[in-house]
């Protein structure tokens, strides 16, 4: 019944979205404000349908009704409650119906607050945002019912695959989604500009909050993510360069770029038809990730849909939207007026500069991430595109783009002083030369790379603060004016430093956890000490025990420094017995931003059993950066000017004051 | 995403039949130090090829450590860098490379990103040369107002109540 309900809701999502994709445009076209204000109505109806079919799944799950084939695959009575509801977007036709409901969730949100939005402008992304729709309804409702029924239903369900019943499966999954999601907003903006063929700075100041939004979860989504793979995995690695990962950076580049591309609009009217295109891309690049890794074309054996007619459709989703989008926008955008001029040194120019740099860097991840899918689809060759690579491409990109960052929010728009921003940063290259000379001395000269960037780290951090502190004139005027104008200063301003700042810390995380990471690989038995770092580990000793859907092998170990006790830490091996798969649950401790981290491998007849141990210093660095770059976003998103809307044209000439 | 990569961690151990490996194990350590730094260097640029992008440094498979084993057996006879690889290269392919070598199949791919920069940067200096004419100066071209505007602003000063009149 249940079931019945959640997969009607949804054929009714269908119908909704079908409305809500023709008749405002007829109303656009006819300037008849009831068809268009449709729209509004529908988006709204949409979301809690599709909410309540999405409502209808989580039942099914947190109930075990094995009846249904999606739940029988996928749960199993004794699972843990957090890991029945999670379970929903664990699998393939569970995480699509996930995405349509962000989706829906999203045009439910421009519908309730785009109260300030022109009608027809609104009537335009909401019908765009609707076509979307409809293409996911019917691809989930061909291709992955979620609902299908089975006729005899077992007793008990084949249950979660182990590793991804974790707190990450909770969080990284809807994190990501509403990043790569969100962008659709960004898109459907783009699109009916295009349509309607009049873009002004006003679109800007609306596209910017949806575009930040999608952008702060994105950057969560994807840190959480390597995070998650770097406690699970077992052996400490955090990013792979693999083609899931690439899947969810590509947009995540191209929507910076579109956020920094976004300011020069809103602020000067310039990089209109630019704007539209990284709009569209931004999108473009989400659907191609959902792509990879929804239609199995990547590993035919290992990806969840093995079933060629999911690819072939969201292929097709993929080139009509892809491929219609960019006609639109090769046809429409010459019809765009071009905005304010601006000279090469200037604040815009440095953000050309960044978007510049930014999409080539997305362009290497496209390239390397699709390169060997062509090459073994034109010639049949079958070659291998992995981290080595992207180091060498991808890396260099971010020497220019960072080296280049604290001078950007310096300079002044339509004409810099490139001298006097060189000047404003010179305490921020002296803390940065200091850092490195440090280092340099203390490291002994060991490695020559690590002091550099992470000297370019310190670079990018003073340089983020040195913009605030000249700013509010700290050391310049009294500290009480300053105080009171750091108060006064926008938030989006204090948002520019974190984030800015951010992206140094990370660069910091990143060169310590790669240039020092030191590793114990042994095997021990009981008594046994490991010695890593200064650290001293005791093996105290090994015992079973047993869990809800699991029993697993703990080790305990002392950790000890200098003689002094510091903690207890329990690495343990878990074996699932409904699917017969182990997973290792990696022990950390954390010591400032560094970790120590212990995790378990196999027992031998000799009573000893392989352990890794690795000290990983400043390693949360890695994910402190992306945290902060998303509260400077979160900042920026607050910032009065965003809240506040759009400015309105005047009613009438009285209302314009001479200002006195 | 990482749920795929996980997943296919998971598929690789399932084709133990249960029993797990690890990245590198105790046992497969060379007691020369300097050898087994150069061993794990190449195997970080070597692909488990049963995996998804898993160099056989990270990989749990069988198949990496068999690779594993015989990365280090073939430094223990002497062979250099450069010979191992090729070894492996000929046994299992380009496939097994995670960094492709350059040749005429992989121009593209190394080609593109230096080109994508270069292609930017040129496309930006035309169009900055295009829409700044040289001769005209940038000063006059910047903060000169168009024929448009100034009608604009003409007709917004007549539209405005001058101060005077207002107080």
């Amino acid at each position: 019944m249940i079931a019945e309900a959640g997969h009607y809701a949804l054929v009714l999502a269908l119908g909704l979205a079908l409305i809500q994709s023709t008749l405002p445009l007829l109303g656009a076209r006819w300037r008849d404000a009831a068809l268009m204000n449709v729209a509004r109505s529908a988006a709204i109806a949409q979301l809690m349908f599709v909410a309540a079919s999405f409502a209808a799944l989580v039942a099914l799950h947190v109930s075990s009704d094995f009846s249904v084939v999606n739940v029988f695959e996928n749960s199993h009575s004794m699972k843990p409650l957090i890991y029945k509801v999670t379970g929903v977007w664990g699998n393939h036709e569970g995480s699509m119906l996930l995405w349509v409901f962000i989706l829906a969730l999203f045009g439910g949100l421009v519908a309730i607050f785009g109260n300030n939005l022109p009608l027809s402008l609104r009537a335009h992304v909401l019908a765009v945002q609707a076509w979307i729709a409809s293409a996911f309804y019917l691809f989930i409702l061909i291709t992955s019912n979620p609902f299908l029924r089975m006729a005899n239903p077992p007793i008990e369900g084949r249950d979660l695959n182990p590793v991804l019943q974790d707190i990450g499966l909770a969080v990284h999954p809807p994190m990501l989604y509403l990043g790569y999601v969100g962008f659709s907003i960004s898109f459907s903006f783009a699109i009916a500009a295009l349509i309607e063929g009049r873009i002004d700075a006003a679109w800007a100041r609306w596209v910017r909050p949806w575009t930040l939004v999608a952008w702060i979860f994105l950057t969560l989504g994807i840190a959480m993510g390597s995070y998650w793979a770097y406690y699970e995995l077992g052996w400490g690695g955090w990013w792979f360069w693999d083609p899931v990962e690439n899947a969810s950076l590509m947009p995540w580049l191209a929507g910076t770029a579109l956020l920094h591309s976004l300011v020069v609009m809103e602020k000067r009217n310039a990089l209109k038809v630019w704007t539209i295109l990284l709009s569209i891309l931004a999108f473009s690049l989400s659907l191609l990730g959902t792509f990879l890794v929804r239609s199995g074309v990547l590993t035919s054996v290992h990806a969840f849909a093995s079933d060629p007619m999911r690819g072939v459709f969201i292929l097709l989703i993929l080139c009509i939207f892809i491929g219609g989008s960019l006609s639109l926008y090769v046809w429409r955008a010459s019809a765009l007026k071009q905005g304010g001029l601006f000279a090469p040194i200037s604040r815009e120019g440095a953000l050309v500069l960044n978007n510049l740099l930014l999409t080539t860097a997305c362009a290497t991840v496209f390239v390397g991430t699709l390169y060997p899918l062509a090459l073994e689809v034109i010639t049949g060759d079958k070659i291998s595109v992995g981290a080595p690579f992207f180091n060498l491409t991808f890396g260099p990109l971010f020497v220019p783009l960072l080296a280049a960052l604290p001078f950007g929010p310096l300079l002044a728009w339509k004409r810099g002083d490139l001298l006097g921003a060189a000047q404003r940063l010179t305490a921020a290259g002296v803390a940065a030369l200091i850092g490195l000379a440090v280092l340099w001395a203390w490291t002994g000269g060991g490695s020559t790379f690590a002091p550099l960037a992470i000297g370019l780290g310190l670079f990018v951090i003073a340089g983020a603060l040195s913009d605030v502190a000249e700013r509010i004139g700290l050391f310049r005027v009294p500290l009480v004016t300053a105080v009171r104008r750091a108060g006064g200063l926008p938030r989006s301003s204090w948002g520019t430093m974190f984030a800015h700042a951010g992206v140094g810390i990370a660069l910091i995380g990143i060169v310590c956890e790669t240039t020092w990471n030191s590793e114990f690989i042994r095997s021990m038995r009981p008594g046994d000490v490991a010695a890593i770092a200064g650290y001293e580990l005791k093996l105290d000793g090994l015992r079973q025990r047993q869990g809800p859907n699991f029993h697993e092998m703990v080790a305990q170990f002392t950790v000890t420094l200098d003689g002094e006790l510091l903690d207890k830490m329990t690495p343990s091996k878990r074996t699932f017995t409904t699917r017969e798969a182990t997973t290792t649950e990696a022990a950390l401790l954390t010591r400032g931003a560094s970790q120590l981290y212990i995790s378990l491998g196999d027992t031998s007849g000799d009573g000893t059993i392989a352990v890794r141990i690795y000290h990983k210093p400043l390693v949360l660095l890695i994910w402190f950066g992306p945290v902060l770059m998303a509260f400077g976003g979160l900042l920026s998103l607050s910032d009065r000017r965003l809240r506040v809307g759009a400015p309105k044209p005047a009613k009438s000439m009285r209302g314009l004051q001479a200002a006195e | 995403m990482f749920v795929m990569r996980i997943l296919v961690c998971v598929f690789a151990i399932a084709a133990l039949a249960g029993t797990t490996a690890y990245a590198v194990q105790p046992d497969e350590i060379m007691s020369d130090t300097a050898k087994e730094a150069r061993a794990r260097d190449l195997s970080r640029e070597l692909r488990c090829m049963v995996c998804q992008n898993q160099s056989i440094d990270d990989s749990e498979a069988p198949l990496a450590r068999d690779l594993r084993l015989l990365v280090r057996e073939r430094i223990a006879a002497g062979d250099s860098d450069a010979q191992v690889i090729d070894f492996l290269v000929a046994r299992y392919g380009e496939f097994v490379l995670l960094k492709p070598r350059f040749n005429p199949h992989t121009w593209l791919l190394w080609f593109l990103p230096p080109l994508a920069l270069a292609g930017g940067g040129v496309a930006l200096w035309m169009h900055a040369r295009r829409r700044v004419k040289p001769g005209t100066g940038d000063d006059a071209s910047l903060f000169k107002l168009t024929a448009d505007e100034e009608a604009r602003l003409e007709r917004l000063i007549a539209a405005e109540p001058s101060p005077e009149q207002k107080t």
